[in-house]
């Protein structure tokens, strides 16, 4: 397949979540403008950080003064999950140079790492393909979040709408897919019991670290070693 | 078209931050090889993170949200994010309005 047709490839196979995307990143641009934030400045944010989830956490904890420090360990604390997506996604990476890779990795999102790792399964993934999906979705995502920002600029209060029950409402949506054992249950309760606890007693968003961790350690002790059969033939004796 | 350096301080820090993220997949995949218990860890990165962010506004702000958010998880095993996006808000704007 030529570069120019894989390209339009991994723009078509990633067109439902772009159609999903425009409303999403709408009401983003809407909400960062609701709370304070220029259009520019929201432009600037989905631009160069183009990571729907944070994007949603961060606004929500926007004040004056801004907390910098607090946003850009939040950024980390969020985002963690790129570096097992990365990890996983780089060993299908190899008709990539390094450069390649490097700039294939600031379109790393959620769904455009899913498309790109199929395509990795039916055969091989190019870098047309991966920067086809992954550039249409941060061009939709920047025209939508522009878009939303220009029209919010003259919407009130977002909770009379019930907008800011959307940052919720989308995380709960998003979370179900994560779903795979009783495992997950007990990760979800040791997350929600500490976050919930630890943002009663602390200012600032240290409860999304908190709950995380909380979930993590309760995997961790939970795991079973013959919870991932495919892998048993590289299982240490401990 | 306004930009406060404090502003874009933050925003260019939160982008420096989530494309370290972005790629240190990358150096640790020329490092190690992540299974086991360390595998067990990192699945549980994202439902616990999601989890951490919303269990405030889920469990500790009002019994409106929490039925919402109980509304919204059931609508979001059969239908499109969106429509349980949307469904969840509504159903919040409701409930605020009925438990005043």
């Amino acid at each position: 397949m030529s570069r120019r047709a894989d390209f339009s490839a991994g723009a078509f196979a990633i067109a439902p979540v772009l159609a999903a995307a425009i409303p999403i990143a709408l009401l983003f641009g809407t909400l960062s403008v609701a709370k304070g934030l220029s259009v520019a400045e929201t432009s600037l944010m989905s631009m160069t950080v183009f990571a729907g989830a944070l994007q949603f956490v961060a606004v929500d904890q926007w004040n004056d003064p801004v907390p910098v420090g607090l946003l850009a360990f939040t950024a980390l604390v969020v985002n963690i999950r790129h570096v097992l997506m990365g990890a996983s996604l780089g060993r299908s990476m190899g008709g990539f140079s390094g450069s390649h890779k490097y700039a294939a990795m600031f379109f790393l999102t959620d769904e455009s790492w899913a498309f790109a790792e199929q395509r990795a399964r039916k055969g091989a993934l190019t870098p047309a393909f991966y920067f086809g999906s992954g550039v249409a979705l941060w061009t939709v995502w920047n025209a939508a979040s522009l878009t939303g920002a220009l029209l919010g600029a003259g919407l009130g209060d977002p909770a009379a709408y019930g907008f800011d029950f959307a940052f919720s409402a989308v995380f709960i949506a998003i979370l179900t897919g994560f779903w795979s054992n009783w495992r997950t249950g007990a990760v979800l309760l040791a997350s929600g019991a500490v976050s919930a606890l630890v943002k009663i007693s602390l200012d600032g968003a240290w409860y999304i670290l908190a709950g995380a961790l909380a979930g993590i350690i309760v995997a961790a002790i939970l795991h079973a070693e013959n919870e991932h059969p495919e892998q048993t033939d590289g299982v240490m004796p401990s | 078209m306004s930009l406060d350096p404090q502003t874009v301080l933050a925003i260019l820090a939160m982008a420096v931050a989530t494309y370290l993220t972005r790629v240190a997949g990358l150096w640790l995949l020329a490092l190690a090889n992540v299974k086991g218990r360390t595998r067990a860890a990192l699945d549980a990165v994202p439902p616990a993170v999601l989890m951490a962010v919303i269990a405030p506004t889920v469990f500790a702000t009002g019994l409106a949200e929490t039925i919402a958010a109980g509304i919204t998880l059931l609508a979001a095993f059969r239908l499109p994010l969106l429509v349980a996006v949307a469904i969840g808000v509504a159903s919040v704007v409701a409930l605020r309005m009925l438990l005043g």
